[in-house]
Order: structure tokens, then sequence, then C-alpha cells
């Protein structure tokens, strides 16, 4: 079988290459030295290219980072680089708009924002400036200090043109099963499901979704892996659906396909992922990796169990669930550092939330040394409920960053559950907080920061939910408690 | 294309950059039969090889070779300044990173290979990590360096108050989004073309040709462009091409080096951080009286450039003040990892920093409006108008820049605004602040402010132009086009600017100390003006008047007597060549009339000073430590612009650069003396969303500098330290979380964490770290 990539609209076969090899180390090996590595872990922006995707509404670009993107993953699929987007007619929109802005100093950050704003220039939801500012704050620049790179965003952003990039939105991209070995390393995409469990069957498994917490083995770490299994292209693996009294949300589902979706649907949810990782990480980063990956600083699995979520978990012939939060001697689903209640031979498909209790208040907030585009340092999300009386009827305090694994605040809460809401009984219930967590000193922050901070958060988030109106946020927000607009 | 002198229009390569097409160094496999160097790195900061065994390195498929400290054919030895830093360690290692041996391999992935297989045994010595210990140790690179003036007694008698403490400034990584990266061409007649990503070309020039053992004219350095320099790629560049030819040289083949983020951000040096010791004494209107300043540089385990970064930062630490009665005093500490070096500003903002927070912390104490106390202190009339250093402060803009400023920012409103504001929130609190700078331009080792070019005119009328200085995104090149452009009279698309080049100019000094546009400037002008005078007399026969030929002018593509009658430039030059008359020159400019002696601490180090001011507003929250700047308003003094779209572009970039430095860049090294925050996931530069929500900056008007090419004046770096602003306005702004009159406690970098802990400690602190010895 022949593997290829559709590169600027020309199909090009992939010669003999290891299926760990990024998609930028594969382009700019075969000339395409336009797309630069600034770090080769995601967190720069200058290896960004476009992909051609499925979106929730259709066919869609995407800005990705092509530095953690594996080649068999780019099989058969459309992808764009800078050298792409000209045409005989002239420059793209985005490159147009970054030399009439004076978007470029010495230019080597260039090709990757001229990609995010390629994206932009055919998203139709970008309506606000923060929203805008999402869209780059994946790309760094060490030159220009941004101003004229965001005017040159706000110039091009939703403007849809009609050229051949839009054209290319017309017939769903057909992503296609992989099946590619070289030398000791293999790598499969199957597309049904029984396919999956037959690969699995061949020895020692590795998953991979968007490849953006699994990448950095390959570039950071050298890793190799006997056996790579893409989940992406499997049945249900991208949908989001209703159930009995929520909604069942496939684990290859996107974030930024996922906080498109809770705009309406969860707002709790949707302001963790407004500061979680960047655009193009977003646009490749699934559910399902973030919760397998387990991480103690991982921004999602403090929102599982806050909002009370269950993991569907299946295996060859069977599928169960699984509560993320612990009760009883059951664990819940992180149940040591960096581990998950998954056992060999079984997948996430996926996650349900239930609707929340009407009167439940639940929020979400993420503190980290830089606010766009940083790891935690304290990531947090609440829900409570009053009783008609003000007593605390129902409480979930859970914390990232404060222990080895993604936790609730058992004691704090069993503190408040039962009490009526007071300055005095808080002030009580986060004396507690220490006997909850003992968070250790890194370079995110010193366990003092992370112990103040955690208790400053719930301090905040009590205030809001008392205060009584869910605050709309402002524009760009520095935190838990926000100033009036003025 | 760009606008031509004193216009606005984008940088020379913005459509080469927009569409992938401009070249970087490691853009460039090389020719067929590249191969890759990587050094081997030690894994220990400090201690002796006891043995080095490259046997199962060797045997890795696709490793050449490696090259160990004995198979250097000429000088392992080299150092920008002192001559004093192995190539490849010479049996002791003083920092981890530091290159052991480098194996040359077909790929990157056989280097990486051969390089983990290296196996070395050491006897290991405990590191001196950080500025503390050297102190503790008594390991110095250099003797104090002085500079003083006045009574201090008097002063300190005098003061009706007294301060004291310590003032840290951090490292900074300059992440330049290019890393270092070298191509190595052998060349026939043993000759090598490097191609690399340096500032300083012919540096790297010099140690290639000393490792080599070959003279310096077997060796040209050639630089397409830099993706981003800031100071890093002035000395630090050079062993990765050295690497490279030392490679090429063995091997006879082109051979390229080219560093991943984390090795360049673990093996390279960094800012210099700082730790100064001071005293300083006040009057009861606030008046400086007195300052004494003990400066400690982290300058890493090699001098490097350490030297004049300490100087710079001496002569800035009166920043725009004037201060009667001072002494300070500069060493430079000896530590075991990667030899700091260059950074924008060079050691001017860490001198500043000191200065500034004095006066914030005086303030804190006195209870006044820090802008106000600035405004008090400022430079003024004779006498005083003189820098602790002897040099008097000509042409100071800031008592017409600052009110202009204040005007336009709308400072005395917003202040207002903000006291209002505070007082109706609980736990969200804004501050505002006021940086006014006053930066000296001029290399301090004055011998190095000279520049040469080499232009060359053809018969049909276009003209290339060659000059020593390097292009980094600053807009050097686009600077010197409109030069070349204005100077000639023909239009911008007939000048075509060269790859910097050492055998097209030789000798040149580092493309640094902002001082790119007006020495390079100076010289390919001068290059023009040379070949214009040949040119008059034949243009003055072409128009008919051999006489006249002192009256001629060149514009809009012609050559002319008057207004009326014009001849084509390309007319004239061919007239030229006819004639036999050379249409090629080279340029050469050198700073006249500097100087300083060290051993004295007077002199006039500076040609002129570059004045800015800035006005910064933050939000801050009491509950995270969390900020944003709110707007930011800059009024800067670039003269009359060569290039004022580029210039403006300068001042943002280097503002939010000087932002990062104090905001949220921290660089961590554990007491073994690795460095923990080496890629971008760990080290955080200000990205889109940390950029002013509102940046409003605007150039001086009317403000052309009679001593620089076009009226115009540096811009590379004074505009970094206008970010000092948003330390003093957090300082405001967590101020309000305590009692009046306590001195706020804010440590460098201002991350959210340390500005949590400045509110705690505000919130619990009245007074500290103050002594009313007096009043
Ligand atoms: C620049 C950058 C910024 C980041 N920022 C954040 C951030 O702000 N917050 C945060 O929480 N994380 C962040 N991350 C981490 C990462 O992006 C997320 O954890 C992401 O959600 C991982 O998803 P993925 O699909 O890419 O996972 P992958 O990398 O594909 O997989 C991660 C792990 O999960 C396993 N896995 C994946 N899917 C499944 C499945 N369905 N069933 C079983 N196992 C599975 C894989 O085997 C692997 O071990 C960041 C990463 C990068 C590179
Ligand atoms: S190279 Fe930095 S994000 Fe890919
Ligand atoms: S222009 Fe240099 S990094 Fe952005």
């Amino acid at each position: 079988m022949d593997h290829s990539i559709i590169l600027n609209g020309k199909q090009v076969k992939v010669g003999d290459i290891s299926p760990t090899m990024t998609v930028l180390e594969w382009l700019r090996q075969t000339g395409f030295t336009g797309t630069k590595e600034g770090c080769a872990e995601g967190d720069c922006g200058a290896c960004t290219i476009g992909l051609l995707d499925q979106g929730p509404d259709g066919p869609t670009w995407r800005a990705i980072c092509s530095c953690i993107m594996l080649v068999p993953q780019a099989f058969g699929r459309q992808i764009v680089t800078v050298e792409g987007l000209a045409s005989d007619s002239g420059l793209h929109p985005a490159q147009q708009a970054m030399v009439d802005k004076l978007g470029s100093q010495c230019g080597y950050c260039t090709p990757g924002f001229v990609m995010s704003l390629f994206e932009a220039t055919y998203r139709s939801d970008l309506d606000s400036h923060w929203k805008m500012d999402d869209q780059i704050c994946g790309n760094l620049c060490r030159c220009t200090g941004y101003r004229p790179i965001r005017e040159a965003l706000y110039e091009i952003a939703g403007r849809q043109p009609t050229d051949r990039f839009s054209e290319a939105l017309d017939a769903l991209p057909e992503i296609p099963a992989v099946d590619y070995q070289r030398g000791d390393q293999r790598f499969v995409r199957p597309e049904k499901w029984g396919d999956l469990w037959t690969a699995m069957s061949d020895g020692p498994v590795r998953f991979v979704s968007g490849a953006t917490d699994l990448g950095l083995d390959i570039t950071q770490r050298f890793m190799a892996f006997p056996l790579l299994i893409d989940l992406g292209l499997l049945p249900g693996m991208r949908e989001i659906s209703p159930i009995a009294d929520g909604w069942h949300i496939g684990a290859g589902v996107l974030l930024s396909d996922l906080e498109a979706w809770s705009e309406t649907h969860s707002a709790s949810l949707g302001k963790m992922l407004r500061f979680f990782a960047s655009r193009q990480i977003k646009n490749r980063a699934t559910v399902g990796g973030n919760l397998c990956n387990a991480s103690p600083i991982g921004d999602l699995p403090p929102v599982m169990l806050a909002l009370n979520a269950v993991a569907v978990i299946r295996s060859s012939g069977a599928e169960r669930r699984q509560p993320f939060a612990p009760s009883g001697s059951d664990p819940g689903f992180w149940t040591a550092y960096r581990t998950t209640a998954l056992q060999d031979g079984e997948v996430l498909a996926g996650i349900e939330i239930s609707e929340l209790h009407p009167s439940t208040y639940a929020s979400t907030y993420k503190v980290s040394k830089r606010r766009e585009l940083d790891i935690s340092a304290v990531s947090s999300a609440f829900a409570l409920r009053l009783d008609e009386s003000g007593v605390v009827a129902d409480l979930r305090i859970a914390f990232g960053g404060m222990a080895a694994t993604p936790a609730r605040a058992l004691k704090t809460e069993a503190k408040l559950l039962g009490q009526p809401l007071s300055q005095s009984t808080i002030e009580e219930a986060i004396k507690t907080l220490k006997d909850d967590f003992s968070p250790i000193d890194d370079h995110r922050g010193t366990a003092w920061y992370r112990a103040t901070v955690a208790a400053n958060l719930l301090r905040g988030f009590f205030e809001e939910a008392q205060g009584g109106v869910r605050v709309t946020l402002p524009d760009r927000p520095t935190g838990t408690i926000f100033a009036e607009k003025n | 294309m760009a606008g031509g002198l004193h216009k606005p229009g984008p940088h020379e390569s913005a459509h080469l950059h927009v569409t992938g097409s401009a070249k970087y160094v490691a853009d460039d496999p090389g020719p067929q039969g590249t191969l890759f160097v990587l050094p081997v790195p030690s894994p220990i900061a400090r201690g002796r090889i006891i043995s080095m065994d490259l046997r199962s390195a060797l045997a890795v498929d696709g490793v050449h070779c490696v090259l160990t400290v004995d198979d250097i054919p000429g000088d392992n030895i080299w150092g920008p300044i002192l001559h004093n830093e192995p190539l490849l360690a010479d049996g002791v290692v003083h920092y981890m990173g530091q290159a052991i041996a480098i194996v040359v391999a077909e790929t990157e992935h056989s280097a990486r290979c051969g390089a983990q297989r290296v196996e070395l045994e050491f006897e290991e010595q405990t590191p001196i990590i950080g500025i503390e210990s050297a102190i503790a140790a008594n390991a110095f690179h250099t003797d104090p360096h002085i500079i003083e003036r006045g009574d201090l007694e008097a002063a300190f008698e005098s003061a009706s108050m007294v301060i004291d403490g310590v003032v840290e400034t951090p490292a900074q990584d300059h992440f330049y989004l290019e890393t270092q990266a070298a191509l190595a061409i052998p060349e026939e007649n043993g000759g090598y073309t490097i191609r690399s990503s340096t500032q300083h070309p012919t540096e790297i020039q010099k140690v290639v040709a000393a490792a080599l053992g070959i003279g310096a004219h077997h060796v040209v350095c050639e630089v397409p462009r830099l993706g981003g320099g800031f100071g890093g790629k002035e000395s630090q560049a050079s062993p990765y091409a050295a690497y490279a030819a030392l490679a090429a040289a063995r091997t006879g083949r082109p051979c390229r080096s080219w560093l991943h983020r984390g090795q360049d951000m673990a093996w390279t040096g960094k800012r210099h951080p700082f730790r100064t010791d001071y005293e300083a004494a006040f009057d009861e209107n606030g008046m400086i009286l007195g300052v004494i300043a003990r400066l400690y540089s982290d300058g890493g385990w090699s001098l490097d450039l350490s030297g004049p970064v300490l100087d710079r930062a001496l002569f800035h630490v009166d920043s725009s003040y004037f201060i009667p009665a001072i002494r300070v005093e500069g060493r430079v500490c000896s530590t075991n990892i990667p030899s700091n070096t260059a950074f924008r500003g060079f050691g001017g903002p860490q001198g500043m920093f000191v200065m500034e927070e004095i006066l914030n912390r005086a303030a804190d104490a006195m209870g006044v409006d820090s802008t106000e106390l600035r405004r008090r202190n400022f430079y003024g009339e004779a006498p005083r108008d003189t820098a602790p250093y002897g040099q008097v402060i000509e042409a100071n803009r800031l008592p017409q820049l600052v009110p202009q400023l204040m005007e336009e920012s709308n400072y005395a409103a917003r202040k207002r605004a903000i006291e209002q504001f505070n007082q109706t929130q609980q736990h969200v609190k804004r501050g505002i602040g006021f940086q006014p700078v006053k930066f000296g331009i001029s290399f301090t080792a004055s011998l190095l402010n000279q520049a040469g070019a080499l232009v060359h005119v053809y018969t049909d009328g276009t003209v290339q132009i060659n000059h020593g200085g390097t292009e980094m995104g600053q807009g050097l090149h686009t600077k010197m086009i409109a030069v070349a452009a204005d100077t000639l009279g023909v239009k911008l698309d007939a000048v075509r600017l060269m790859t910097t080049a050492t055998d097209k100019v030789p000798n040149t000094s580092a493309t640094a100390a902002s001082s790119g546009s007006d020495l390079n400037g100076a010289a390919v002008q001068g290059a023009c003006l040379t070949i214009l005078e040949r040119l008059r007399p034949i243009a003055a026969q072409l128009l008919g008047d051999e006489a006249a030929s002192t009256s001629v002018t060149f514009r809009d593509g012609c050559a002319w007597l008057g207004h009326e009658s014009g001849v084509p430039f390309a007319k004239v030059a061919t007239a030229a060549w006819a004639q036999q008359i050379s249409l090629s020159s080279t340029g050469y400019y050198a700073t006249p009339g500097i100087g300083y002696d060290p051993s004295i601490g007077r002199g006039r180090p500076f040609f002129y000073y570059a004045f800015g001011g800035a006005i910064s507003e933050v939000e801050v929250n009491g509950l995270t430590g969390e900020y944003r700047v709110r707007r930011v308003d800059i009024l800067h003094d670039v003269g009359n612009p060569l290039a004022p779209s580029i210039d403006v572009g300068q001042v943002e970039g280097g503002f939010v650069q000087g932002m990062g430095w104090l905001t949220c860049e921290a660089v961590l090294y554990s007491p073994q003396g690795r460095l923990l925050t080496h890629g971008p996931s760990t080290y955080k530069i200000p990205a889109a969303g940390d950029t002013p929500l509102e940046l409003n900056v605007s150039l001086l008007r009317d403000a052309d500098n009679p001593l620089v090419i076009g009226g115009s004046k540096a811009v590379g770096e004074p505009p970094f330290m206008l970010a000092i602003s948003v330390i003093s306005a957090l300082r405001d702004a967590i101020r309000t979380f305590g009692k009046p009159g306590s001195i706020v406690e804010l440590g460098m970098p201002a991350t959210p964490e340390a500005v949590l802990r400045a509110i705690e400690h505000q919130r619990i602190e009245s007074t500290a770290g103050m002594d009313k010895r007096h009043g």
C-alpha cells in the first residue's frame, strides 16, 4: 500500500521513514523549510501548518503543530504549509495582512503565525477579542511584542474568502485506515473496533490520540514504540451525543471542538478549556488523551471530578462505567501517580457528564505562571448546591497540582456539608485543606503558593457562588474574581 | 519594499518571511554529503575528567569520528575578550553541558546515539551555583571596578532618611526563535566558508582560523540572516561554528551543527543575574543625596563579555537621576553555569533597576508617589547635569519628553481614577507606574565603535551594498537600503543588499550595542558619497556644464544641475565606466571623541544618549497574584528615525521583552547546576495575551540628532528598560493591599507567585527595612 500525504494540493509519496518521524522533520527533510522548529514540544508554534479535518459542523481547516504530529497520522490527509498559501494572484490574505501590519521582524516565527492566521481566515466564530488572542496564543514571537501581529489577525479573522482553501471545505476529507511498519516500529490506525482488538493482540501497545503528550516522548525523550495504535478513526470516538440525563462525549473529541460545544452546554468546562494549552494543541489534543495521561497537573481531571463524570471504558466485547471520583474503597479513575484504572485490553471510549442540578453553581479556575499556554500550578473545579435554607447540600472540591493525582478535597467537603455557608464556616473548612493536601515545590510554584492559591480560589468561588449572579466573564480575566468592567 | 529614508514601511524581507522563503542557516541542509556535528555535553557542573572511552560511540552506525581536544590542529582556546575558553574540555569541566568532545556523523540521529555512548568518568567537585555561593567562596572573575564622586560621608550625615537593602535582578534566556546554527564548507586551497547565525562574523572567522591553525584569509564567514540574536549570538555562536569547521577539516566534508531548543538553553549563557547591596540617603524633600551600591553579577564559568556588561551596569546605576555623592562598585562572580553573556541592554537594565528599586522603596517609605519622586530627581541644569563618571548629559530630552508623555497618557486623571477604583474593590487593585530612560550609546570598549561598507554601482545604475552588520530582525538592512538609495538618489529597488560576509567587509565589530545603523549607516553613506564625488564631474559634463560639477545633485534616479536638466543615473554610471573611473568604493566610519579610563572611573564612554519614557497600568488579582497589563503609553526618542515603523517595532518588541525579564521569565538552576527551565514548556516568555491590552507608542517629534546619520538615534536596546514601569505599577497596586508607609517587597521576576507573596507580606507588614536615623 502506498503511503502519501497531500501536501499543498499535491499528492506526495512518503518514502521509508520511521513511524515516529514527525511531520515537521519530514517537511524540512523534503525541502519545505519554510516551516520552522523552535522547540519540538508544541510550545512555540513555529512549526504550525494547516490540516484539513472534520469539524463539528463539517470540514474545517485547523492550525496544528507539525512538530508533534507523527507522519503516519498524516497519511492520506491534506496539509498546507506556508509555502502553499500564495497563488499566482498574490499573497494569501493572512500573508498580506502580516506584511501590511509589519508583523515580522526576524521572520522566524512568521510562518507559524501566518498559518495560525490562515485558520482564522476561515473561522466563523471569532466574535470576540479574547478568542482572537486565543487563536495566536500558541505562537511565540521574541521580536515584535505581538501588537502588529494581533492587528494582522483582527484584519483577516473570519474573512472567509472564496479560494481553493474554502473550496477544499466542500468535500468531507477522507481519513484512511493505516497499518505502517518500518523496522521494529509499527503504527496502526484502525477504522473499526474489531480491527482495534485484533491489532491490540499483537503485543505491548501504546495508544495515541492527538499525540500532544505522546509526541514529547518522541521529540524530547527519543523513545521508540513497537506498536502505536491511533484511536482517532474509531466509530463514535469523535462524537458528542445526548444520553438520558446528560451527554456522552467521545474520548476522541478534540478539545477545540469541546470548547466550542461547552460555550452553550457547560460554562465551567468551557472556562477551563479557554486557558488550556493553545489553539494548535487543542486542535489535536483529545479528551481521552488528557484523562488517560493521568497527569496530576492535567486540567480536565478536576473538572471531571467536580462534575461527577463517569468514564466509559471499552474492551473487546465489554463496556464498563467507572466514575472518575473515588468513593468508598473504589479509588476512582486515577489510582496512583500517572496511573489509571484502565486494565490491559481496555481503552477509554468516552465520558458521561450529567446535567447539573439547576441550583448547582459550578466553576473552574486555572492558575499558572503565564496565563496562556502554560501548565497549571493549580487547577481547580468546584460545584456547590445550597438547599433553600442556605445549607450546603452538595459540594465537590477538586484540584490538580495539589497531590500525586487529581483529587477531591474530601475532608474539606465534609466540613461544609450540612453547614450553612458563612464567612466562619468557610474559613473553618479552608483550614482543613491542609489535611487534604500537602503540595510540592517545583518550578511552576512552591508548596506555599499552591496551598495559598488553593485556599484563595475556594474563597473566591464561594464569594462568586453567593453573589448569586453567574458573573459573565469580561474579556481576558485575570483569575477568580474579576473587576467590574469600567 | 521598504518605504525609504524616514518613511514608514515593512521590513525589507517581509515578503520572504510570510511566504516561508526567507532562508536561515539551518534551512540549508548543506551540499550533498554534509555531516552533522554534535557536542558531547558534560553531565556534571564541576570536576576533572578521569577517563573518556570513545569506542562504543565510534561503533555507532553512521558515526565518522569523535573529536577531542587532542584533535584540534590549532588553538583550543578562544574568548571574546580574555583568551581563556577551551572549545573542548581539556581535563576539567566547569559547567553542565560544557562540550567535552564532538561527534561527527551522517545524520543527527546517529550523532545523538554516538554522543550518548561516549563513556566518561569524572572526579566531581561541588559546583558553585549562584552569586551568594560565589561571594562566600571568594570566586570572582574580576577585581572591583569603582566609579565614585562627591562626599558620601556628608551626604549620609545630613540625610533625613536612609534606606538600605538588596536588589536582585534575574537571569533571562535570549529565546531567539532560531537556535544556534552553523555550516562549514571546505573550499579548494585549504579555505573554508562558514555560514553562521551570528551577530559577529569577524569573531567566527577568527575563532575558526585559530582553531584550525590557518590564516584568517582562509576563512570566509557569511551570515544570511538571524532568527533573532538579542546578544545571545554575539560571542556564543562561535563554538558551534568552530565545531562544524573542525569536523569539516577532519573529514574533508561539509559539516553542520544545529542545536535543539533544550540544548541551546542548557549550553549557552543568559542575561547576567545581579545582586546589589545598597545604601541610599535622601533629604526631607525626597532628593537623593548619596548612593552606595555594590553590584555583583553572575558571570558563569568564564569571563566572556561579563566585564563590559558590568561596566555598562555601573554606568547606568544613575538611571535618569542626578546623584551628587555616589560610589558604585562592581565585580563579576565566577560560578559553574554556562557563561552569561550579552543580552539587549548589556548590563544597562540591571544597573538602572537598582536605582529604580531604590526610588520605589524610598517612595514607599516616605509615602510619596514614586512618579513624583522620579521627576524631582532628574538630571537638570549644571551642576546637576553630569554623570558620576564625568560625562555631561548633553541634549537631555527628558525635560521635553516627560511632560508630553504625562499629558498624552492622561496620567493625572488616570491616577485618580485608579485610586477610586481601588477603593471600591476588595480583591482586585490597579496601579500605575512611570519609567524614564536615559541610555548611553556606544560600545563601552571605545575601539569597537567602527564599521565598514563596500558599495558597487553598475553601469545600468543599479547598486549593491555590503556592510559589516548582521540582520537579525532589527531592520538594519531595511535602513541601510534606505540610506544608500537616499544618498545616491536612486529608487529603493535599484539597491540590493548583499549577504553579510567577511570577504566583503573585513574586521567588523559585532552588531550590538544598538549601534548597527549608526556605525554601518555612516560607513554605507561614506562609500556612496565617495562614488558620487567621482560621478559629479561626469554628470556635469553630460549636463553640459563641466565647471558646475560641485553643484550636481543626485535624486529621483538622475543627476541634476538645478531643477530642469537631469540625466539618468545609469547614463552617468556608464559614462564614468567609459572614462575608466571606478564605480566601487569602501566606506569606513569610527565614532569620534569617546573614551573612558576605568582606573579612575572617568571619561566620555558614550557618544550620545537615547531617551524615552513609559507609563504602565496594571490590574492585580489579590487572590492569586495574577495580573494583566492594561495599558502602556510610550514616548521614545529615536532622533529623526531612519525607518519610523521599524523603530516602533523595536520599541514595542524591546518593551515586551523587558517585561518578560521582570515578570514571567524565570531561569532556574538546580544546586547541582542543572538548568531546570530548558524549553518553552517550562520557561515562559511573554505570549500574545501578555501584550498590554492597549499599547500606544509614539516617537518624539522634531528630535533631530545632529551627531548621527540622518539625524537618527540608536533604538535597539533603550526601550527594553521602559518595561521597568510595569514593576512600579505592580508595586503601586500591591501597596494598596496593605497599610501606607510599608515598603513593598516584590521579588523578581514578578511572577504571580512573587506578586501574591508581596501582597501577603503587605497584608502583614507595615514597615520594613527602614532606618530613620535622622528626622
Ligand atoms: C504545548 C502543550 C501544552 C499543553 N497544555 C496543557 C494544558 O494546559 N492542560 C493540560 O491538561 N494538558 C496540557 N497539555 C498536555 C496534553 O496536550 C493534553 O494532556 C492532551 O489532552 C492530550 O491529548 P492527546 O489526544 O494529544 O493525547 P496523546 O498524546 O495522544 O495521549 C496521551 C496518553 O494517553 C493515552 N491515551 C490517549 N487516548 C487514549 C484512550 N482513548 N484510551 C486510553 N489511553 C489513551 C496515550 O497512550 C498516552 O499515554 C499540553 C501539551 C502540550 C504539548
Ligand atoms: S516547534 Fe515549537 S511548537 Fe512545534
Ligand atoms: S519576528 Fe522574530 S520571533 Fe517573531
